[in-house]
C-alpha cells in the first residue's frame, strides 16, 4: 500500500477493482446460466452476442436490457480519480458515490424487474406495462456488485473511517453484505410472515394473540397437564447449556492439566459425539433405554421392576443432546484452559495461595470467555436442536419441531411457525446479552508478547479426582452408546434377529466393476459423495469468513460493532428449518435464483455455521494482548500482515475448531437442507432419514458409521494440515502435555509442539 | 487482501456446483411423498420405458406441499406423485397445481380415484388407497395379558393405559384422517367424548403419522393407529406386528398425483401421469413392500395387501373435510377440548 502515496497513475486497488467490475459488465456473461459456468461451454454458444450468455455490455449495445446501461457510466467514473492521491477530497467522495450508487442500482433494478417485468404492482401504475424480463444474475453481475462494494470501502476508508484502514473498512463491508444478503434478507422475508392473517392480510392482533398464546407459556406441567412449548425450550435450553459446559470443563481440565496419559483417546471420545450424524444417538438411545431397550429389559429382569417410557421427553432430551454438545464446549474451552498463562497461576501460587485458591480464584475468572461461549452455543444448539426433539421427545414439545410442523404438518401455518421462530430468537438474543453482561469490560488477556515462561501448576487434588470421575463415566458412557451403534450397524434387525451380517454396508457402499472400470453401484454412493464435495468446500470458507469476524469484533473499534456482532450470530440462532423455508423464499426467483444448485447448500452451511468460527475466534482472540498487533503495525506491518502473520498463526486452535465444526455440521445438519437438497444434490442426511423413515435401521446406522470413520479422517487431515501453536516455552517441560495445543482429533500430532 | 481471495475461492468453488436443475431435453422432475424405494421404482422404471430422465426428489407430502408453494412463482417441480390426499386438494385449492382433465388412463381407475379429481377441479387425482387401523405388538399384548384390541370402542378401555400411541393430528395428516373419520363414523359430539376418553390411554402423539407403528414394532408402544399398509409394511418387516382393521368401519386416505402448474417441462410431467396409472406400474409397489390399494381397476394386488372388501369403509368425504375451514375448526377444538386435559 505503499504506493497508494505516489501521485502518478490510478490507485492500484483501486485499479483492481475497476478492473473487476469492467470484467464483469463488459466481458462474463451477465446472468446466470443454465449449464456449468466454468465447463465454459457458454463461449461457444454464441457469445458474446447471443442474448443467453451475453455480458451486460453486449446486451446493452444490442439496444437490450437498457436498465444496466448505468453501470457502464458508474464503471468509467473512477477514471476521473487518474493521478490523485488518496488523501485528494476527491478520491473517497468519489469512490464513495459511485459504490453506493452502483449497489443501489444494481438491487433496484434486481428486485424491481422480474421473470414477469416489473415484480411490484406500482411500478406497472408508474412505468406502463415492461414487456421485457431478466433472469437470475450471473458471475458477470456478481463480479460487478462486489467491485461496487469495494470501491465504496476504500472511499470510506480514504475519508478515514477506521482509522483509513482499506483491509478493515473492505472487510466489514464484506461481512456486512454477504451476511444481509444471506441472513437478513431471507430472514425478515420469512419473519413477515408472522403478521399474515389466514385471510392473507397483515394484523398485528393475530400476532399478538399468537405470542401469547397458552401453547406457548402455559405453566401446566406444575398442576399436571403441560407446560408451553416456549418454556420447555428455555428450561432444556438453560439445563443443556449448564451441563455441558461444566462436562465441557471437566475435559479440558482432564486433557491439558492433569498429566492424563490417555489424552488423545479421551480427545477421540469427545469428538466421537459431534461428528454423528442426526437420528442415531437418538435411536441408539432408544434402543438401550427405550421400554424395550436392551438396558431397560437388563434392569428390569434383574429387579422386577416394570418397564416405563421414562427415556422419552425431558431425560432422553437431556442425555441425547449432552452426548451431542459436550464435544462443542470441549473444542471451545480447550483453547482457552490452555491459553491461560502460567505466569497469573505462579504468581498466585508465589502470593501463597494454595492449589485451591489458585484455581478458583485466577485459573478459573480467567476462563470466563470461553466457559460464556460453552454456555451459549450450549443453550443455542439445544433451542435449534431438530433430530434428537424428533426421535426422544415423547409429549415434551419443544420450539424447533414445533416451527417443523407448523410449516409442513397439517396445519400449514407459517405465520405460527414465523411466531415461535420469534420467541426462538427472543431467547437466543437474551442469552447472548446474559452473556456479555456476566462477561463484563474485564479484561482475560494473558497471552502477551512478553516473558511467558512456566508450567501450570497442578490442580487441587480433590479436584482432580473428581475430574477424573465424571470424565471417566462419561467417557465409558460414550463408548457404549457407540459400541451399541456399530452394533447396530452389523445385525440383521435390531431387536428381532441379532445375526450378524455386513448386508447393510453392502447395500450401500458396494464397488461393482464393469468393464468401464470400476463402479460405484452402492445406494449411497451418490449422496456420499455430493456431501463430500459440499462439506469439503464450505469448510474453509465458513472459518475463513468466521474468524474474519471475529479479529474485526475482538481488534477494531467501528460505529455500530454491536448490532455488528448481534447479525453474526443471528444465523445460529435460528433453526434450520426457519432458514431452510426462507432460503427457498428468497432465493427461488430472480434476482438471486439458486434453488436446486449445491451453491444454496454451500451457502446455508457458511452462513448458518460462521457463527462457531466466530465464537471460538472470540475467545482465542481476546487472550492474545494488543500489544502483540501494536508492535506489528510500528515495525511497519500494515493490518493485513498482522492479521495473516501475527494473529493468524497464535489462532489456529481456532482455526481447527472453526473448520473442523463447519466440515461436521455439513455433513450432519438435517434441518435446515430437507428444504434444498434437490434430485442432483440429495445430501446422506437426508438419505439417511429417509431409510429410518423406512424401517432399514440396519443401513441407516451403517452409512452413519462409514461417515463417522471418514469424518475422523478428515479432520485428522485438517489438524495436520493447519498445526498446532507454539506457546512461548510452555510445554517443553513435560513430554506428556507436549501435544495440548492440539484441539480436537484422536490423529497423532506431529511432533516439536513447544 | 483476503476478501479478495475469499472471494477467489469462492468463486471458484461455487463454479463446480453452479449446474442448476433447469429444463433439458427429456427430463422431468418429480417430487416424489411416499417411501423412498417406491420413489426410486418409478423413477428407474420410467427411464426404462421412456427414455426420459427423471429427477426425483423425496420428501413428505407436508413438505412437498411448503417447497411447491414457496417456490410458486418459479417452480422446479413438473409432477409431483404420492402422499396423502389433503395436501393436494389443498395445493388444487391455491391453484399451485395444474387442471388435467383427459387423460386417458381415467377410464381404468377406481371411482375414488376419480372423485378425487373432481373434487380438485381435476387438479389432482388417485394413485393409491389406504384404510386407517391399528397395529399391535403381539409379544407385548402377551407380555402384558393384555386382550388383543379389535374395534376402535376397544382401544379406550382402561388396560390399555399407557399402551396407546397416535401421532398429533396438528403435524401429521395420519392422525387429522382419524379425527375426521371418528367424526364422521360416530357424529361430531360422541366422537370427541370418544377422543377425551382415548387421550387418557395415549403415551405420546408423535409428531409424524407412521411413527406410532414404527414405535410399536421396536416394541416402544404396544399399540399404534396409522394406516394399514403401514402396519402391513412392519409385519412383512419382520417385526412382531398385528393389523387391524377396527369392527366399527373406518376412513381411508386416497394417496394422490398432481401436476404442478408452471412446470418446466408439462409435457414429459404429462407423460409421467399416464404412465404411473398403468395396471403394471402400480402393480409392483408391493415388490418394494408397499401395500397400498392401486386406483386401477386391471391392477393385481399383492395377497399382502390389506383386502379392502372385508373392510367396513366409511363414505369419507375428502371435499369437506380437506377443507382448511374444516380442518381448522376441527384441529382447535381437538386442541382446547382432548389435548388440554390432563393424563
Amino acid at each position: 500500500m505503499r504506493a497508494a502515496n505516489s501521485p502518478t497513475g490510478l490507485h492500484p486497488t483501486v485499479l483492481l477493482w475497476l478492473a473487476v467490475g469492467w470484467i464483469g459488465y463488459a466481458v462474463l456473461p451477465w446472468y446466470g446460466l443454465d449449464d456449468n459456468f466454468f465447463l465454459l461451454g457458454w463461449l461457444t454458444d454464441g457469445y458474446p452476442l447471443n442474448d443467453d450468455v451475453a455480458p451486460a455490455l453486449f446486451l446493452n449495445l444490442q439496444g437490450q436490457k437498457l436498465w444496466l446501461a448505468p453501470f457502464a457510466i458508474l464503471l468509467a467514473l473512477p477514471l476521473l480519480l487518474y493521478g490523485r492521491p488518496k488523501n485528494d477530497p476527491l478520491f473517497g467522495k468519489l469512490l464513495m458515490i459511485v459504490g453506493a450508487l452502483g449497489m443501489a442500482w444494481f438491487f433496484m433494478q434486481g428486485f424491481g424487474i422480474g421473470l414477469r417485468g416489473w415484480r411490484f404492482e406500482w411500478l406497472n401504475l408508474l412505468f406502463g406495462k415492461l414487456d421485457d424480463r431478466q433472469f437470475g444474475m450471473g458471475y458477470g453481475a456478481l463480479l460487478t456488485v462486489t467491485a461496487f462494494l469495494f470501491m465504496f470501502c476504500i472511499g470510506l476508508a480514504a475519508r478515514g473511517a477506521v482509522g483509513g484502514d482499506v483491509f478493515v473498512v473492505s472487510s466489514i463491508g464484506f461481512v456486512i453484505g454477504t451476511v444481509g444478503v444471506f441472513i437478513f434478507m431471507p430472514v425478515l422475508q420469512m419473519l413477515a410472515n408472522a403478521l399474515i392473517t389466514p385471510e392473507g392480510n397483515y394484523s398485528l392482533g393475530s400476532f399478538i394473540s399468537k405470542i401469547f398464546s397458552e401453547r406457548l407459556w402455559s405453566l401446566g406441567c406444575f398442576t399436571g397437564t403441560r407446560c408451553g412449548v416456549a418454556l420447555n425450550s428455555l428450561f432444556l435450553a438453560i439445563l443443556v447449556g449448564v451441563l455441558t459446559t461444566l462436562l465441557g470443563l471437566v475435559f479440558a481440565l482432564v486433557a491439558t492439566r492433569t498429566g492424563f496419559k490417555y489424552g488423545k483417546l479421551l480427545r477421540a471420545l469427545t469428538v466421537l459425539p459431534i461428528i454423528t450424524p442426526p437420528f442415531v444417538i437418538g435411536l441408539a438411545i432408544i434402543l438401550l433405554f427405550g421400554l424395550s431397550g436392551a438396558v431397560t429389559q437388563f434392569v428390569s429382569g434383574v429387579f422386577g421392576i416394570q418397564p416405563t417410557r421414562w427415556v422419552y421427553g425431558l431425560p432422553g432430551l437431556l442425555i441425547a443432546q449432552i452426548l451431542a454438545f459436550t464435544p462443542i464446549a470441549f473444542l471451545v474451552l480447550i483453547g482457552v484452559v490452555e491459553g491461560v498463562s502460567p505466569s497469573m497461576e505462579e504468581a498466585s501460587q508465589t502470593l501463597r495461595a494454595n492449589r485451591w485458591q489458585t484455581f478458583w480464584n485466577v485459573s478459573l475468572p480467567l476462563m470466563r470467555p470461553g466457559l460464556a461461549n460453552a454456555f451459549l452455543l450450549g443453550f443455542i444448539e439445544s433451542m435449534a436442536d431438530f433430530g434428537n426433539p424428533l426421535v426422544l421427545g415423547g409429549n415434551f414439545d419443544v420450539l424447533s419441531t414445533e416451527i417443523f410442523f407448523a410449516i409442513v404438518g397439517a396445519q400449514n401455518d407459517p405465520a405460527q411457525a414465523a411466531v415461535l421462530a420469534i420467541v426462538l430468537l427472543f431467547f437466543t438474543l437474551g442469552a447472548f446479552y446474559a452473556q456479555r453482561f456476566w462477561l463484563g469490560r474485564k479484561s482475560y488477556t494473558t497471552m502477551s508478547g512478553k516473558g511467558d515462561a512456566g508450567v501450570h501448576p497442578r490442580l487441587p487434588a480433590a479436584l482432580e479426582k473428581i475430574l477424573f470421575i465424571v470424565a471417566g463415566f462419561w467417557a465409558l458412557f460414550t463408548v457404549f452408546v457407540y459400541a451399541t451403534i456399530f452394533y447396530g450397524s452389523v445385525v440383521t434387525r435390531w431387536g428381532i434377529d441379532h445375526s450378524l451380517t455386513l448386508d447393510h454396508y453392502v447395500k450401500s457402499f458396494s464397488i461393482g466393476r464393469t468393464e468401464h472400470g470400476i463402479h460405484f453401484s452402492g445406494a449411497a454412493w451418490s449422496s456420499f459423495w455430493t456431501t463430500i464435495e459440499i462439506a469439503l468446500i464450505s469448510a474453509p470458507l465458513t472459518a475463513a469468513i468466521g474468524l474474519i469476524t471475529a479479529y474485526l469484533l475482538v481488534r477494531q473499534h467501528f460505529k455500530g460493532k454491536e448490532a455488528f456482532e448481534f447479525g453474526t450470530m443471528l444465523s445460529f440462532a435460528i433453526p434450520g428449518t426457519v432458514i431452510g423455508v426462507a432460503y427457498v423464499i428468497a432465493f427461488n426467483v430472480p434476482p438471486i435464483e439458486l434453488t436446486g444448485t449445491g451453491i444454496i447448500l454451500v451457502l446455508s452451511f457458511i452462513f448458518r455455521n460462521m457463527p462457531v468460527g466466530v465464537r471460538a475466534g472470540i475467545a482465542s482472540m481476546s487472550q492474545i494482548d494488543k500489544s502483540l498487533d501494536e508492535s506489528s503495525l510500528t515495525l511497519g506491518a500494515n493490518s493485513w500482515q498482522t492479521f495473516r502473520k501475527v494473529i493468524l498463526p497464535l489462532l489456529r486452535p481456532a482455526i481447527l475448531a472453526a473448520l473442523v465444526y463447519s466440515f461436521v455440521r455439513a455433513m450432519t445438519a438435517i434441518s435446515a437442507i430437507i428444504f434444498l437438497v434437490s434430485a442432483r444434490y440429495d445430501m446422506s442426511t437426508s438419505y439417511i432419514v429417509g431409510r429410518v423413515e423406512n424401517n432399514e435401521y440396519g443401513i441407516a446406522i451403517a452409512y452413519s458409521t462409514v461417515l463417522i470413520v471418514v469424518m475422523l479422517i478428515v479432520i485428522g487431515l485438517m489438524q495436520l494440515i493447519v498445526g498446532s501453536r507454539r506457546i512461548g516455552r510452555r510445554g517443553v517441560e513435560s513430554d506428556q502435555m507436549q501435544s495440548r495445543t492440539n484441539v480436537s482429533s484422536p490423529v497423532v500430532q506431529p511432533s516439536g509442539a513447544g | 487482501m483476503i476478501s479478495r481471495k475469499l472471494l477467489l475461492a469462492a468463486s471458484v468453488a461455487f463454479g463446480a456446483l453452479s449446474t442448476t436443475t433447469i429444463a433439458r431435453a427429456d427430463s422431468v422432475t418429480l417430487y416424489c411423498s411416499a417411501d423412498e424405494a417406491w420413489c426410486q421404482q418409478l423413477a428407474r422404471g420410467f427411464e426404462q420405458d421412456t427414455g426420459i430422465t427423471v429427477d426425483m426428489t423425496r420428501k413428505s407430502s407436508g413438505e412437498t406441499f411448503a417447497q411447491v408453494k414457496a417456490e410458486s412463482a418459479n417452480p422446479k417441480g413438473d409432477v409431483w406423485w404420492g402422499g396423502t390426499g389433503d395436501p393436494h386438494l389443498q395445493a388444487a385449492a391455491e391453484d399451485l397445481t395444474e387442471v388435467y382433465a383427459d387423460s386417458p388412463m381415467r377410464a381404468e381407475l377406481y371411482d375414488w380415484a376419480i372423485k378425487q379429481a373432481e373434487a380438485s377441479g381435476n387438479r389432482t387425482i388417485g394413485v393409491y388407497s389406504g384404510a386407517l387401523g391399528f397395529g399391535y405388538n403381539k409379544d407385548l399384548i402377551a407380555k402384558n395379558n393384555l386382550p388383543e384390541p379389535k374395534c376402535w370402542a376397544d382401544l379406550i378401555k382402561p388396560e390399555y393405559k399407557g399402551h396407546i400411541q397416535v401421532a398429533n393430528p396438528n403435524s401429521s395428516g395420519t392422525a387429522y384422517t382419524m379425527l375426521a373419520t371418528l367424526v364422521q363414523l360416530m357424529g361430531e359430539d360422541k366422537a370427541f367424548d370418544y377422543l377425551k376418553a382415548l387421550h387418557k390411554n395415549i403415551n405420546q402423539y408423535t409428531k409424524s403419522g407412521s411413527a406410532p407403528i414404527k414405535a410399536a414394532g421396536l416394541g416402544e408402544t404396544t399399540i399404534g393407529i396409522v394406516f394399514l399398509h403401514d402396519a402391513v409394511a412392519q409385519t412383512v418387516a419382520g417385526f412382531p406386528i398385528e393389523p387391524i382393521a377396527p369392527c366399527e368401519g373406518t376412513g381411508y386416505e386416497i394417496g394422490s398425483m398432481s401436476l404442478i402448474k408452471g412446470a418446466r417441462n408439462p409435457e414429459e410431467a404429462k407423460k409421467f401421469y399416464d404412465w404411473v396409472l398403468q395396471a403394471k406400474v402400480q402393480e409392483k409397489a408391493a415388490e418394494v413392500n408397499s401395500f397400498q390399494i392401486p386406483s386401477n381397476k386391471n391392477a393385481k394386488v399383492s395377497d399382502k395387501v390389506p383386502d379392502i372388501s372385508k373392510i367396513k369403509l366409511i363414505d369419507y368425504d375428502f371435499k369437506k373435510y380437506g377443507s382448511s375451514e374444516e380442518r381448522k375448526r376441527l384441529l382447535s377444538k381437538w386442541d382446547n377440548d382432548v389435548a388440554s386435559l390432563p393424563q
